[in-house]
């Protein structure tokens, strides 16, 4: 497995190109995702985005998820790169691959990336407006105002605890 | 000492990015930590939606912290 956590851009396929042959040896596909920015929000324009992360934790998380994906699905390998910084609409964020003998373990493998990615990965993203600028709160249970442990991914089962 | 970190909105609500606090005699939860540092903050989060790690892993918040740990306090993650 390979995670990359950077302020540059990259090239999906390039990545993909450089990825290390002998450990993909076998390969009868692969399944990219890429993530790019919205140039809208709930009821605004997007003129740029900010993600912060958390360095070290990002990419131990990542690596925690791509283990755990190489666990749960008959794969070959995976990459995930994400950046950081501040990024235009339209560029990329995040691009995951996942190489497999058979289509379905991709597919599987790389769904299960990016969405466990999303709910575990020490990244937080700033929406930079017309208006202003706004931190994004996308989970659900956040936006539920739920404050009594509603539970994230499968690999996350902590709880939002109300402290007070 | 313990090592405190924090990010995104915590980090600008409770106006600083880290800071490092004695070990409290007797022990100490990841909740303790949190409270100690709203102390010297002069700040409290009170409501906020709060997620926590200890030395890069997420955590629940009785966790027991230990001498030298990394506690970080942020909202819930938001990247992809």
């Amino acid at each position: 497995m390979l995670v990359k956590v950077q302020q540059e851009d990259f090239d999906p396929m390039a990545e993909m190109a450089a990825f290390p042959a002998d450990a993909i040896a076998g390969a009868g596909g692969s399944v990219t995702f890429i993530g790019t920015v919205r140039d809208y929000s709930e009821a605004t324009d997007i003129l740029a985005m900010e993600i912060e992360h958390y360095p070290g934790m990002t990419e131990r998380e990542l690596e925690l998820i791509s283990a755990e994906a190489a666990r749960r699905y008959d794969i070959l390998d995976s990459l995930v790169v994400h950046r950081y910084g501040r990024l235009a609409p339209q560029d990329n964020i995040v691009m995951v691959a996942v190489w497999s003998r058979h289509r379905a373990a991709a597919f599987d493998a790389c769904r299960f990336l990016i969405d466990v990615l999303k709910t575990s990965a020490p990244f937080w993203k700033k929406e930079i407006t017309p208006e202003g600028v706004r931190w994004v709160t996308d989970c659900p249970g956040c936006r539920a105002g739920s404050r009594e442990g509603h539970t994230h991914a499968p690999l996350v089962s902590h709880s939002h605890t109300l402290l007070k | 000492m313990i090592h405190v970190k924090f990010f995104a909105s915590v980090r600008e609500r409770i106006g600083m990015g880290e800071i490092s606090l004695p070990m409290p005699e007797g022990g100490a939860t990841v909740a303790d930590v949190l409270a100690l540092a709203e102390g010297e903050a002069g700040v409290v989060l009170q409501g906020a939606h709060l997620l926590a790690a200890v030395n890069l892993r997420h955590v629940p918040f009785s966790d027991v912290v230990r001498d030298g740990d990394e506690v970080a306090f942020f909202p819930p993650v938001t990247g992809g």
